[in-house]
């Protein structure tokens, strides 16, 4: 089934029309997504500028990362389940786009980054401090880790803009 | 007394000029409020759950203010810059839609609620600043400032709606 199908028969389900014909869920799922892009870019934020030594310095990355990183999981949640609900009730404003494309892969290297970082501070919480060698590992998925999520959320905003 | 002088002349400088009439200022200037939101949003409700007394309980309030609230400042004066930019293209009928008033107006309330905490509420926050317990005043400000911020976006995503 080619993309431009599915996107006719995703519109075409009970759910995509009731949402399509209730004028007040799209702008209420959207305000739901923007309030957990806040979280997640803060936490991000935060965490990672910690790494950089720019944020929230008297306070451990250790300590920061237990703090905020399961609110950005759970915000990643909101986020998949809003966002899913956005496509559903709109297919062919997203799918088929370019920039939707990119900005679901963005999304998938931004996940697995932090994994990346968060994994092994559950065996040993300062896990990225023991080495000079972990310690250029941590800035490097910080600084990719920033550049990825403000890219993520321009492109979403741009899936309004692109044809 | 009319805004409409003012409204107009804002749509008539360079910036609201460009912004009309350039395909891609608007989405630009819109991508980088809605990032500059997300940090303003975000950081303010670390703040906020602090007061409420659910996160960073072990440290001072006072330390995670001075650490956390200056992100939220530089935030917000991006986020005022690019919506500046975006209002000027279209000034008088932004302030023909319902709730880009509401929203200015909650904007407003949220100054006013930062302006009481620091110069009333955290007048004595040497008593409460490391806790274990915060007066329910400290706690009635953070919950304030927690659902102001929450229909201020909500106010700003409908500005596209109606």
């Amino acid at each position: 089934m080619s993309l431009q199908l599915f996107c006719d028969w995703l519109a075409a389900t009970p759910a995509s029309l009731l949402f399509q014909t209730t004028s007040w869920v799209v702008p209420a799922v959207q305000t739901v997504h923007i309030l957990s892009i806040a979280v997640v870019i803060s936490a991000a934020l935060l965490v990672h500028l910690n790494t950089l030594g720019l944020a929230m310095r008297s306070y451990s990355s250790a300590a920061l990362a237990a703090r905020f990183l399961p609110g950005l999981w759970w915000a990643v949640g909101v986020l998949l389940v809003s966002g899913s609900i956005l496509v559903i009730a709109e297919p062919a404003r997203s799918l088929p786009k370019g920039i939707f494309q990119l900005k679901m892969s963005l999304l998938i290297v931004a996940i697995a980054l932090t994994l990346l970082y968060q994994l092994p501070m559950r065996k040993q919480p300062a896990h990225w401090q023991t080495t000079p060698a972990r310690r250029m590992n941590a800035r490097a998925i910080a600084i990719l880790s920033l550049i990825i999520w403000c890219c993520i959320v321009f492109a979403g905003r741009w899936i309004a803009y692109v044809f | 007394m009319t805004l409409q002088p003012l409204l107009s002349w804002l749509e008539n400088t360079g910036v609201g000029t460009a912004v009309r009439e350039s395909a891609v200022l608007f989405p630009w200037f819109e991508s980088v409020h809605v990032l500059a939101i997300a940090v303003v949003v975000g950081t303010i409700a670390v703040v906020d759950l602090r007061l409420l007394n659910l996160t960073f309980r072990e440290r001072p309030v006072s330390e995670l203010m001075s650490q956390v609230l200056p992100f939220t400042r530089w935030a917000f004066v991006v986020a005022a810059i690019t919506g500046i930019a975006m209002f000027a293209a279209q000034a008088t009928s932004y302030m023909d839609k319902t709730p880009f008033v509401v929203k200015l107006l909650l904007l407003f309330i949220a100054g006013v609620n930062i302006a009481g905490f620091h110069f009333i509420t955290a007048r004595d926050m040497h008593t409460w600043d490391v806790g274990p317990t915060l007066p329910a005043r400290v706690k009635f400000a953070g919950a304030t400032s927690l659902a102001l911020w929450v229909v201020i976006v909500t106010c700003g995503r409908w500005i596209g709606f109606v």
